[in-house]
Parts: C-alpha cells; sequence; structure tokens
C-alpha cells in the first residue's frame, strides 16, 4: 500500500509545491492507480522544497528539491516498479536519526508537522489526536490540569518565557464568570516563522492546547489573533475550528463533559505592537492597538474587563504532549529553569534554513554547524541574531554558549520568539542594527515619548553612522538614548528596542569606531562608504563602462580601465559585472 | 447575520455580512467590519466609514483613528495587483533592498504608490514568514521566493499580459 504525501506549507507551495502535487494526481490518474496523494504541512527542511514523501510498506522515502519534471519518473520508477529513485531521496523515515538535519532534534510541537493532512482531523485524531483533552477532561480537575503545566516548566514561548502553569493559576483563581482564552498567532518578528507552520501543519495541535487551557481556568470562550499575512494559517485555522464544531469537539458540552468552548478567529490588521498582549485584546476590542500599563494584567483584567490567559501559538501545541506524556518526561528536556524543547526558524547566510526543534540547553555551533550545516557558500560564521527586533547579535566566539531563556538574557538579546538568523561575514552589524531600528520605530504605537521619538533619534545617528557622517561621541549618545528609552517605555516594545543597538556595540565595538573614525565598513556592506577599484587583471573587456549607469569608467579596449571615483555613484554594477574579479570593493 | 449594503457608484456593490447577534460581538466588530468593507471595496471609501459609525454607534473621527492605526487599511483604492516586498530580516541579508530596486525600476513607481494604468501597488511587508526562501515577495496571493532579477522581471511581465 502506497501513499504519497507533499508538502504544502507556505514554503513548499512558494517552492511550486501545488504544481507537484497536481502532476503526480494527473500521473497517477493517467496509469489508473488508485494511489492517495495527500497534502501535508511543513516538515521543517525548507531548504529541500518541494518534498515529496512516498510511503512505502512501512516505510517511507523522502523526496528533496522536487519539481513537476520529476513526477513522472518517480511515478514510473518507484509507484510502478518499486525502485525508489535514490538519487533524488533526501533520507527515509527509517533513516531520518541519521539525516544531520533530524539527527540532533528533537521533535514535540513539529512531531506531526509534515506528516499528517492539516486540513483531516481524521488524521489528526489518527495520531492521538483529542486524546489528551479527553484525559484532562476525564481523569484530571481543574487544578491537577494547572499542576501537570506548573510542574513540566513549560515556560511562554512567545518571547516573555513566564511559566505557563502560573499564568493559567492566575487566571484560574481571579474571580469573574465569563473568563478568556486567548491564542496569540500575531507573529510579527521579522525573521521567526514557526508559529505559521506550526498553525499551517497541525492547527489541531493549537485548537487541543486552548481546549485543555479553557477546561483549566474555567473559560468557555477563546480567540485566536492571527497575522492577516497568514492567509493558509488563517484558511487552515478556519477548516479545522469547522470540523470540531461538526464532530463536537467545539460548542456545548464537549466530548460528553459538562465543559462548553468555543473558538473564534480574530484577523489583525497589521500592527506588530498587536503582538503584546494588553495592545492586543484592545486590538480585539475594535481599538488601536496600544498597550496599556500593567498592573491590572490580563489575567485579572484582560477582554472587556474578565480574567483572560493570553499564551502564543507554540505553548499551545506542547501542552497535549504534556499532559498524554506527562510532566516529568517533559521536564526531563532542556536544562535546570528552561524545560522541553523549542522551535527555532533558523534563517539567512546558513545552508540548511528550516525548522528545528531542539531540546532547551543546545549550543549555538551545534544548531548552526550540526542541524544547519554552516554557513552558505563556504564563508565565514559572524553572529547570530536571536529574538528579533527585541533580541540582539550573538558573535561566533561565543557559539559555545547554551540556549536557554537566562543563557540568552545573559548576553543582552532575548530569547524571543525563536527567529534565529546566521549571519556572515558579509553583514554590516551597524547596518544590522540600524534595519531593527527602523523597524521598531516604525512599529512604535506613539504612546511613550521615549520609544516614539527616542527610536528616531537613534536611527538617525545609525543612519549618519552609515553614510560616513558618524560624529566622535556616537557611541556614548546611542548608549546613553538606549538606556533611556528601556526605562521609559510601557510595553516590550520600547524597553527592547534599543537591544540590536545595544548588543552590536557590545559585541563588535570595532566596526562602529570603523565606520565613524576611518570611515570605512568592515563588512564591504554600507554604499556609500565603499570604494571601487579597478586592479591588474583587467582585461579591457569594457563590460564594467558599458554597465556604469554614470559613465565613471574609462579606458581603452584591451588596456586597464579606471573609475573616476568623484563621478561615481557606487551602485555596485560594474562589481557585479566583472568576469575576470577585476574591480576591488574596499 | 445583519447584511449591510454600501452603495457604490461604479464599483461593484457586494454585500458584507458580519455577525452582530451578540453585544459582545458587537462591542469588537469595528476591526472586522472595515475589514469586510475592505474587501469588497479594495480600499476603505469615506462612505463606509459614516456607514460602519452609525451601526457600531463610534464616532467617525475615532473609526479613521483606528483605520489609520492599522497598517492594513487603506484609504486608497489599490492597483489590480498588489506587490508586497518581505522586509523580513532574513531578505534583508540575503538582498531585498536590490529586489525592491529592481520593482521601482521595473514598474517605475516607488513604495506605497499605484502605477499609471492601475496594474500594480508596490507595497512592503513586516515579514511574510518564508525565509528560507529569501529574498521574497508576494504578488496578490501568491509567493515567490529565492528572487534574483530575472525572475522578478518574470513574474511581472507575466502579470503584465494578464490584463
Amino acid at each position: 500500500m502506497k501513499e504519497i504525501k507533499v508538502g504544502l506549507g507556505t514554503c513548499g507551495i512558494s517552492a511550486g509545491g501545488k504544481m507537484v502535487y497536481n502532476e503526480f494526481k494527473d500521473k497517477l490518474s493517467q496509469n489508473n492507480l488508485d494511489i492517495e496523494v495527500k497534502q501535508t504541512g511543513c516538515m521543517g527542511m525548507c531548504y529541500n522544497e518541494v518534498l515529496v514523501e512516498v510511503v512505502d510498506n512501512g516505510d517511507s522515502y523522502l523526496y528533496s528539491k522536487v519539481s513537476s519534471d520529476n513526477v513522472e519518473k518517480i511515478v514510473n520508477e518507484h509507484i510502478i516498479g518499486n525502485h525508489p529513485v535514490d538519487e533524488w531521496i533526501a533520507t527515509s523515515r527509517k533513516n531520518i536519526e541519521k539525516d544531520p538535519f533530524f539527527k540532533k532534534q528533537k521533535r514535540i510541537v513539529l512531531q506531526n508537522c509534515g506528516i499528517i493532512d492539516p486540513g483531516s482531523i481524521d488524521d489528526y485524531i489518527l495520531y492521538d489526536g483529542y486524546k489528551a483533552i479527553k484525559k484532562a477532561l476525564q481523569k484530571y480537575s481543574q487544578l491537577e490540569v494547572i499542576d501537570i503545566v506548573c510542574n513540566s516548566g513549560i515556560r511562554g514561548r512567545g518571547g516573555g518565557g513566564f511559566p505557563t502553569g502560573v499564568k493559567w493559576k492566575f487566571s484560574y483563581e481571579a474571580p469573574g464568570d465569563s473568563k478568556y482564552i486567548i491564542c496569540n498567532a500575531d507573529e510579527g518578528d521579522p525573521g521567526a516563522f514557526m508559529d505559521r507552520s506550526i498553525l499551517e501543519g497541525n492547527p489541531h495541535s493549537v485548537l487541543e492546547g486552548m481546549m485543555i487551557a479553557g477546561y483549566a481556568i474555567g473559560a468557555q470562550e477563546a480567540y485566536i489573533y492571527i497575522r492577516a499575512e497568514y492567509p493558509l494559517a488563517l484558511k487552515r485555522l478556519k477548516t479545522a475550528i469547522g470540523d470540531c464544531e461538526k464532530k463536537g469537539y467545539l460548542g456545548e458540552n464537549i466530548f460528553g463533559s459538562n465543559v462548553s468552548f468555543t473558538i473564534k478567529i480574530k484577523e489583525g490588521a497589521g500592527a506588530f505592537v498587536c503582538g503584546e498582549e494588553t495592545a492586543l485584546i484592545a486590538s480585539i476590542e475594535g481599538k488601536r492597538g496600544v498597550p496599556r500599563l500593567r498592573p491590572p494584567f490580563p489575567a485579572h483584567k484582560g477582554l472587556w474587563q474578565n480574567p483572560t490567559n493570553i499564551n502564543n501559538v507554540e505553548t499551545f501545541a506542547n501542552i497535549s504532549w504534556i499532559i498524554l506524556n506527562g510532566a516529568d518526561k517533559f521536564a526531563s528536556m532542556g536544562t535546570e529553569k528552561s524545560k522541553g524543547t523549542k522551535v527555532f526558524a533558523l534563517a539567512g547566510k546558513i545552508a540548511r534554513s528550516g525548522l528545528a526543534e531542539v531540546p532547551m540547553g543546545m549550543t549555538i555551533n551545534e544548531i548552526v554547524y550540526d542541524i544547519g550545516g554552516g554557513i552558505k557558500d563556504g564563508k565565514k560564521f559572524k553572529a547570530v541574531q536571536i529574538g528579533g527586533p527585541s533580541g540582539g547579535c550573538i558573535p561566533a566566539s561565543m557559539g559555545d554558549m547554551k540556549i536557554d531563556y537566562e543563557e540568552v538574557t545573559k548576553t543582552g538579546a532575548i530569547m524571543g520568539s525563536g527567529g534565529l538568523i546566521v549571519l556572515d561575514n558579509t553583514t554590516c552589524m551597524v547596518d544590522l542594527a540600524k534595519y531593527f531600528l527602523n523597524f521598531t520605530q516604525n512599529e512604535s504605537c506613539g504612546k511613550c515619548t521615549f520609544c516614539r521619538i527616542g527610536t528616531k533619534r537613534m536611527l538617525e545617528i545609525l543612519e549618519r553612522i552609515t553614510l560616513g557622517k558618524g560624529r566622535e561621541n556616537d557611541i556614548e549618545l546611542l548608549e546613553d538614548l538606549a538606556e533611556k528609552i528601556k526605562n521609559s517605555s510601557l510595553c516590550g516594545l520600547g524597553q527592547t528596542a534599543p537591544n540590536p543597538v545595544l548588543t552590536t556595540i557590545k559585541y563588535f565595538r570595532d566596526e562602529y569606531e570603523a565606520h565613524i573614525i576611518e570611515k570605512r565598513c568592515p563588512a564591504h556592506s554600507c554604499a556609500a562608504l565603499l570604494t571601487y577599484t579597478i586592479n591588474e587583471n583587467c582585461t579591457g573587456c569594457t563590460l564594467c563602462a558599458k554597465k556604469c549607469p554614470v559613465n565613471a569608467i574609462s579606458g581603452e579596449v584591451k588596456e586597464i580601465h579606471e573609475i573616476d571615483q568623484d563621478a561615481c555613484i557606487k551602485c555596485g554594477l560594474c562589481f557585479n559585472a566583472c568576469k575576470v574579479g577585476a574591480i576591488d570593493k574596499l | 447575520m445583519t447584511v449591510l449594503k454600501i452603495p457604490e457608484k461604479k464599483r461593484e456593490v457586494k454585500n458584507f455580512k458580519i455577525d452582530l447577534l451578540t453585544k459582545k460581538d458587537h462591542k469588537g466588530a469595528l476591526i472586522p467590519l472595515l475589514q469586510s468593507a475592505q474587501d469588497s471595496y479594495g480600499y476603505i471609501p469615506e462612505k463606509a466609514i459614516y456607514y460602519i459609525s452609525e451601526i457600531v454607534k463610534i464616532p467617525a473621527a475615532r473609526i479613521y483613528g483606528v483605520i489609520t492605526f492599522y497598517s492594513q487599511f487603506r484609504l486608497k483604492p489599490l492597483g489590480k495587483n498588489v506587490i508586497r516586498i518581505c522586509e523580513g530580516t532574513a531578505c534583508y541579508v540575503n538582498g531585498s533592498k536590490s529586489v525592491l530596486e529592481v520593482l521601482q525600476d521595473e514598474l517605475g513607481i516607488g513604495l506605497d504608490e499605484t502605477t499609471d494604468d492601475g496594474l500594480f501597488s508596490l507595497q512592503s511587508v513586516a515579514c511574510l514568514g518564508c525565509c528560507s526562501l529569501a529574498p521574497v515577495m508576494m504578488i496578490n496571493d501568491e509567493t515567490y521566493g529565492n528572487l534574483t532579477s530575472k525572475k522578478i522581471k518574470k513574474a511581472i511581465k507575466e502579470y503584465s499580459f494578464a490584463k
């Protein structure tokens, strides 16, 4: 009995997954084969998209980088001829433990992503789905559920790292008849995509976690606040909720208990600050998403002034595993204060980008080299950016650092939601800090003066540094402003906005100084600080002169050319055009 | 279920619906209503603001405040095809700046502008979440990854011909 699964997450679809899917259906029906072609979510091997899994008598084979041209051969040789096309196979399920990308991973949240059909509730049930909520309802009291979550040691996966069980307890104890559960799916950190992949690959796991939370704290209504930029995740969530309602898993008296629970979707409207819990609540209420002072915490006064428990997608996706496998088993993974696993979105200048779920406490080097396969194009590993715009850059020299909440915080970055952008020696750290500050400055809601104006001033300083107009005390000025913004902002956005600047100053001060004092960009990235010159390799082919938009390059055919530095606008077209490496970028 | 109709000249009139049954939903209905209005018209016409204001009993000025707070909402119509360039970190370090340059050159417009023929609008978005395919852009609901200037030009041509 064979079965074909095509990875159709956003990443798979962008790589052409739908065409592959259709091609398989066509080819199978042409050959009158009654074999099911299933869609699944992201397996995490984004670097290998489009991924196709052929399940074949107990084992299964993962075909990587499949295009619709490959389909016919796979169907003819593997499906019909029973000879797997070895040269296209990345790994097989039996050997998955040996695959370098999977070897060091421990998959809890992602265990069924890429295996089950996210559009089918029956598929989820087949893989132990909705067993945990049944177990919780039948076996445990509300407080017992909260105790299990407390004992597991799980902490908020959205970035804050607050113990989830404690948060539940607050909402449970808060007086009030109507309580709410909110799932924060407003994954706004640039560079983070694990929540999207979970929602696309296994939406029911999030719903089940929410149901268990609802039962535990006594909430009957729940909202999922999801980014409008995730159309596929939204679609799959809607299907999942609809299927649950049809089966009676959502609504009155779920699973034959006296508990009622409904889940509604609220689409975000594009504001990064709405990832902050009080801003998110304001947005659900239909207002401008502006944070407010805490206390009162949402656990006491949240949505419409009622006790509200907010957790992130990944947190909820862990819950059913904890209930089924027990708190101890979860707590046995990770470090002393950070338990369980964390999903990281590996991207940037890395060879194998994708989603990696690892036990807390794995070192940066293990993630970058062992799982991620090192740096792309043989360049030098410079730093990782962790935690998005609230986080910071950790240099390669600290690669032995274990990643958990405490260790990351010590560096001046934060764990954040789990974006891990790998940088090589062509990335300018000042430019990167500028990029993040530009982002937070744009997304500041404007309520607090220091966040609104302070980030703007910091951005202006960084801009002049990258333009070669930096002043002598600019670094100190940045540090001074940063501290004031951190101390005088109400919410996490402002309090963490200076982190990318502070960590890059901390670990890459020499780069700032090179920009300011020597007017030089060591990474050769800041255009205004570059000088293009032509060396002896020049064959006089005139290609660069033809490409130059301002006619700054002169020289006779077959003679060494020259660039007029006053006329040069540093666009880099000559550098890209030269085929003999005769143009130096300094 | 209440069905709302907003008459609008020339443009196709669609009904947009929202569940206003319970009082609680009524309280939080503003943003979903604005989203439906935008889905129907491609932007939020002034008339819609006044109409929604009557339904949710919130002053038009405050609704305007909500509209301008969220980057999703537009007060002007968009082009037929919307190109969104990802400005996420992974895209940034993989050259999204030059993607923007190519697009600007090809279309002759800047960010948040629409071509004269009304065919394309150019926008940026914080992160599309396809970081492994960086640099990425989206045209309408289609995502394009691992962009090169060739790929960008090809994609734009496809949409230009598909008028």
